[in-house]
Parts: C-alpha cells; sequence; structure tokens
C-alpha cells in the first residue's frame, strides 16, 4: 500500500468534487453541532438535577389563621400539634433531619429572595407566611411515604415536595436535548444521503481510473480506500469545526450570559464540553465510513 | 494454461447463448486468434477468462485455478497474472505516458523504486522511448495502443489478452502492434487476441479458433482467417 498514492487520489477527488464536499463539511458540522449541543443540554440536566435534589426538601406546612386546608378548620396550628409533628416526622425512618422555620425565619427567608421587588415585600407581613417543617430525605423518591403520613394530620396545612415542582422543569429541558438530537439526527441523514450522491458522482467521474484499477488487479481496498476516506475526511473536518463552533458557544452562552444572571444552578464546565468533543467527532468520521461503505457497495461494483 | 470444459454462457437479455458448449484448450506460450463475426462470443470468451463473468455452466480453468472456485477477494490477484489490451486504448487523458504505465504498478501496490526502474524498460521494449512525457492525445493511435501495451505488460504478465487490438489501427500501424505482441509471446507469454483482421491472421500463422453463434466450428494450429478469405 502507497500511502502517497492513496493520499494524492484523495486530494484529487475532494477537489474534483469541491463544491460537493464543502456542503457535505457544513452539513455534517451542522448535524455534529447539534449532536453536541444536546448532548450538552443532558449533561446540563444531570447537574441541575445534581445540585437540587441534593437541597431537595419536603416542606410540611402548617396551618395559620388564613389557612384554607380542610384539616386546619380554619384555626392556626398549636403548640401540642407542632410538637407531635416535629416529634413525629423525626421519628420517620424515610427522615434525615428535620429544621423547624418560624413565620418570622420564613419572612427573613421571603425578603431575602425577593429583594429586587421591594414592594411585594412590603406588601407582606411576618404573620401572613406559614411556619413550617424543613424535612430532607435519606432518599427524595420517599417523598409520597412522608406525605401520605402528615397530609391529613391536624394541624397540618399542605405537605409539598420540592421535587415535585422542578420535575416540570427537568422535563422541558429533556424535551430541548431530545429535540437537539432529533433535528441532529435530520441533519445526519442528510449528510448521509449527500455521501451517497457523493460517491455516485465521484465514482463516475474516476469510472476509467476505476476500470483500469480492476482490470489489472488492484484489490478492493486500494480501489474503495480514497473514496472510504474521503468521507472519513470531511466527517473529521466537520467533527472538528462542530466541536470548536461548541466551545465557543459554551463560552458565549454559558460563561457570558447564562452564568451571570442565573445563580440558582450550578453550569457545565470544560469538561462536560471535553467529554462531548470525542462523541461528535467520532460519530461524524464513523457515519462517514459507513455511508460510504455502503454506497460503494452499491455505485461500485468490484 | 487455460482450459474451458463444455462452456455455455447465457445472458436473460438474449434467446440465443454467447457461448454454447465450448471446449478450447490453450497451452503456456501459444499465441491463439480467436475470430468469428461480431456476436460469435468472442468477447464473452475472453470476459469469461478475466472472471469478469462467470460461465452458466462449464468449467474455465486459467492459470491452474478452476474459476467457479475462485474465491471474489483472489480474483484481483489472477488479473495480475493477466495484462489485457482493447480496441479503444483505454488510457487515461489526464496523465502522461509514463504515468498511465505507472498507475497500473502503483495500484497494485508495488515499491517506488520498481515502478521508476520498470516502466522505462517497457516503454523502451513497446518503442516509446523518450515519449514517456507525452499526453495521449499527443500520440498516434499506434502509439496509444503501444502505451496500453506496455502498461499491459509491464507486470510481466504470464497471459496477455487482446481484444481487437488493431481495430482502429491502419493496416500499416496495426503490423507494427502485431510485431510487438510477437515479441511479447516469444518471451513466454501466452497470447489470446480476438481480431476481425483477417490479413494479420493470415500473415501471421497461428492457431486460430473461430467461433460461429457461440461454438467453436473451427480450432486450426497455422491457420487463416477464413476458408472462403
Amino acid at each position: 500500500m502507497r500511502a502517497q498514492f492513496v493520499l494524492s487520489e484523495i486530494w484529487i477527488g475532494l477537489r474534483r468534487n469541491a463544491t460537493m464536499t464543502v456542503a457535505l463539511i457544513v452539513v455534517m458540522t451542522i448535524s455534529l453541532l447539534f449532536l453536541g449541543g444536546s448532548l450538552l443540554v443532558g449533561k446540563q440536566v444531570d447537574h441541575m438535577k445534581g445540585y437540587w435534589y441534593d437541597k431537595v426538601e419536603v416542606t410540611v406546612y402548617l396551618c395559620g389563621e388564613t389557612s384554607s386546608a380542610g384539616n386546619c378548620g380554619g384555626k392556626e396550628v398549636t403548640n401540642d400539634q407542632r410538637q407531635q409533628i416535629g416529634k413525629d416526622l423525626a421519628a420517620t425512618p424515610q427522615v434525615e433531619r428535620v429544621f423547624y422555620e418560624s413565620k418570622q425565619q420564613a419572612y427573613a427567608r421571603f425578603k431575602e429572595q425577593f429583594k429586587d421587588s421591594p414592594d411585594l415585600v412590603a406588601n407582606v407581613t411576618p404573620d401572613a407566611l406559614p411556619e413550617s417543617y424543613r424535612v430532607k430525605l435519606h432518599d427524595p423518591k420517599q417523598f409520597d411515604v412522608v406525605a401520605s403520613a402528615f397530609q391529613d394530620r391536624p394541624g397540618v396545612d399542605t405537605v409539598q415536595d420540592l421535587k415535585k415542582l422542578l420535575e416540570p422543569v427537568f422535563k422541558v429541558l429533556d424535551g430541548v436535548s431530545f429535540g437537539v438530537l432529533l433535528f441532529s439526527g435530520i441533519m445526519l441523514f442528510a449528510a448521509i444521503l449527500l455521501i451517497a450522491i457523493m460517491i455516485r458522482v465521484s465514482t463516475f467521474s474516476r469510472r476509467r481510473e476505476i476500470g483500469i484499477m480492476r482490470l489489472v488487479g488492484a484489490s478492493n481496498l486500494y480501489i474503495q480506500l480514497p473514496f472510504l476516506l474521503e468521507g472519513a475526511i470531511a466527517g473529521l473536518v466537520g467533527g472538528v469545526l462542530a466541536s470548536g463552533f461548541l466551545a465557543v458557544s459554551k463560552w458565549f452562552i454559558v460563561d457570558q450570559r447564562l452564568r451571570q444572571y442565573i445563580k440558582f444552578t450550578t453550569f457545565i464546565g470544560w469538561g462536560d464540553v471535553f467529554a462531548v468533543i470525542p462523541v461528535m467527532v467520532l460519530t461524524g468520521v464513523l457515519i462517514s465510513l459507513v455511508a460510504s461503505y455502503l454506497s460503494l457497495l452499491r455505485y461500485l461494483r468490484v | 494454461m487455460i482450459r474451458l470444459e463444455n462452456v455455455s454462457k447465457s445472458y436473460p437479455t438474449s434467446t440465443r447463448p454467447a457461448l454454447d458448449g465450448v471446449d478450447v484448450e490453450i497451452e503456456k506460450g501459444e499465441f491463439v486468434f480467436l475470430v468469428g463475426s461480431s456476436g460469435s462470443g468472442k468477447s464473452t470468451f475472453l470476459r469469461l477468462l478475466l472472471k469478469e463473468d462467470t460461465p452458466s455452466t462449464g468449467r474455465v480453468h486459467v492459470l491452474g485455478k478452476d474459476l467457479a472456485r475462485l474465491s471474489p477477494w483472489k480474483v484481483p490477484a489472477l488479473r495480475r497474472q493477466i495484462g489485457c489490451v482493447f480496441q479503444d486504448f483505454r488510457l487515461l487523458p489526464n496523465k502522461t505516458v509514463t504515468q498511465n504505465v505507472a498507475f497500473a504498478l502503483e495500484v497494485i501496490g508495488k515499491p517506488r523504486g520498481t515502478i521508476e526502474k520498470v516502466v522505462p524498460e517497457v516503454l523502451q521494449l513497446v518503442g516509446l522511448e523518450g515519449k514517456g512525457g507525452r499526453m495521449p492525445d499527443e500520440l498516434s493511435g499506434g502509439e496509444q495502443q503501444r502505451v496500453a501495451v506496455a502498461r499491459a505488460f509491464v507486470n510481466r504478465p504470464m497471459l496477455l489478452i487482446a481484444d481487437e487490438p488493431t481495430g482502429n489501427l491502419d493496416p500499416t500501424t496495426s503490423v507494427g502492434i502485431m510485431k510487438l505482441l510477437d515479441r511479447i509471446n516469444r518471451t513466454g507469454t501466452t497470447v489470446v487476441m480476438a481480431t476481425h483482421d483477417a490479413q494479420i491472421v493470415d500473415s501471421m500463422r497461428r492457431r486460430v479458433v473461430e467461433l460461429s453463434q457461440g461454438k467453436v466450428v473451427r480450432d486450426q494450429s497455422r491457420g487463416v482467417y477464413g476458408y472462403g478469405a
């Protein structure tokens, strides 16, 4: 096998189909960029889950004067009820820790949370906020056990699960990730069709050479290799370009924008980007190779 | 060298078989003319030798191998021992004479040193010394066919197959090509040549196999083109 000969054949082939090669690289780049994007969104969801599930609490709100829940009966929780609930929560095996939050503490937290909206804070007094037990579970999935045990207790207004509140957010992000992946798949399909056309055109434009190669006994590999490598190179270039764009996007969108404005979660880091890049490049190269090979079987009878 | 045993070949598009029960044996070092009118099966005969096609029935042995049992990936190795020349030369128009001949060696992975040594030798053998840098369209038809012969012979094949190599050439030029093929035959290479050129067959006086409607109707050593000719 003479590398120089194969390389010059590849170069001739790529140059002869320059327009098509550029089209293939562009489509490859876009599809791989979206593939990488989808993987990164997925990783971001994992980050957020890790961050939030670590903090997830079940909040047992106690009845206040304004509570409308049935088992409050319009009355504020009594001291006995409050103490009993606290003891029982602590005794529940699924519970890891219990904190009590008074109206004053709730108000302090409220003020901190909404410090950007002074009008809202001004309209709320400590009495308007419910007191609560903040419960940390060993396993956040065990929420239902706690909820059913305390939901109907006298003095309990509602039991609220932070995880249930967050779930829709994660669902949306998972949906985004899937949508992007789907789009990437469609683009990859277009790339595969382009490869098929490219192989068809380049085998046609090189039919004389191929005919002579067959005649003088060149091995199948020798005949096919330039075509396979042409596709692989386009896939590789697409993968590298897409990786570059992905890194720039990560820097521009996450580091320059989101991280500045959104403080309540952690974000993907460069480690995540570098974990995704090999996947993109390999996908580009492998898809090109397989598509080229299948097209060759069809258009190049050896 | 070559043995066809009761070989028939039918194409799905034709009612009459292209070859019909052909038995031919060709020894090493022979020079054989394959004659017959158009459609008599000459081209099919040659295609079977290269395993470009497989017979419908019967066996084809080439260079000691039963082609029916030759696995597809061994076909290239077979073709490396067979040189081919065609009526239409089949040169690559964008390569020089030297590059055209070298191409045949490059694509079978010969080292560059070998190529640089044997290409000028074979160009000299076919009488094209000094024309290695020319493009095919700068050459006469006879010269182009010499390039094709050089390409077919550069790997020193055991067998040379020529499909009407003089079909596009004038009689004088044809004689030159035939002298060249004769010279190659004298080095021990078996030559099988399909032709319509009665003058050449009659002047060479070599073995003649005549095909008609896919059957061998004559097999004669030191033969002539046809009884009527």
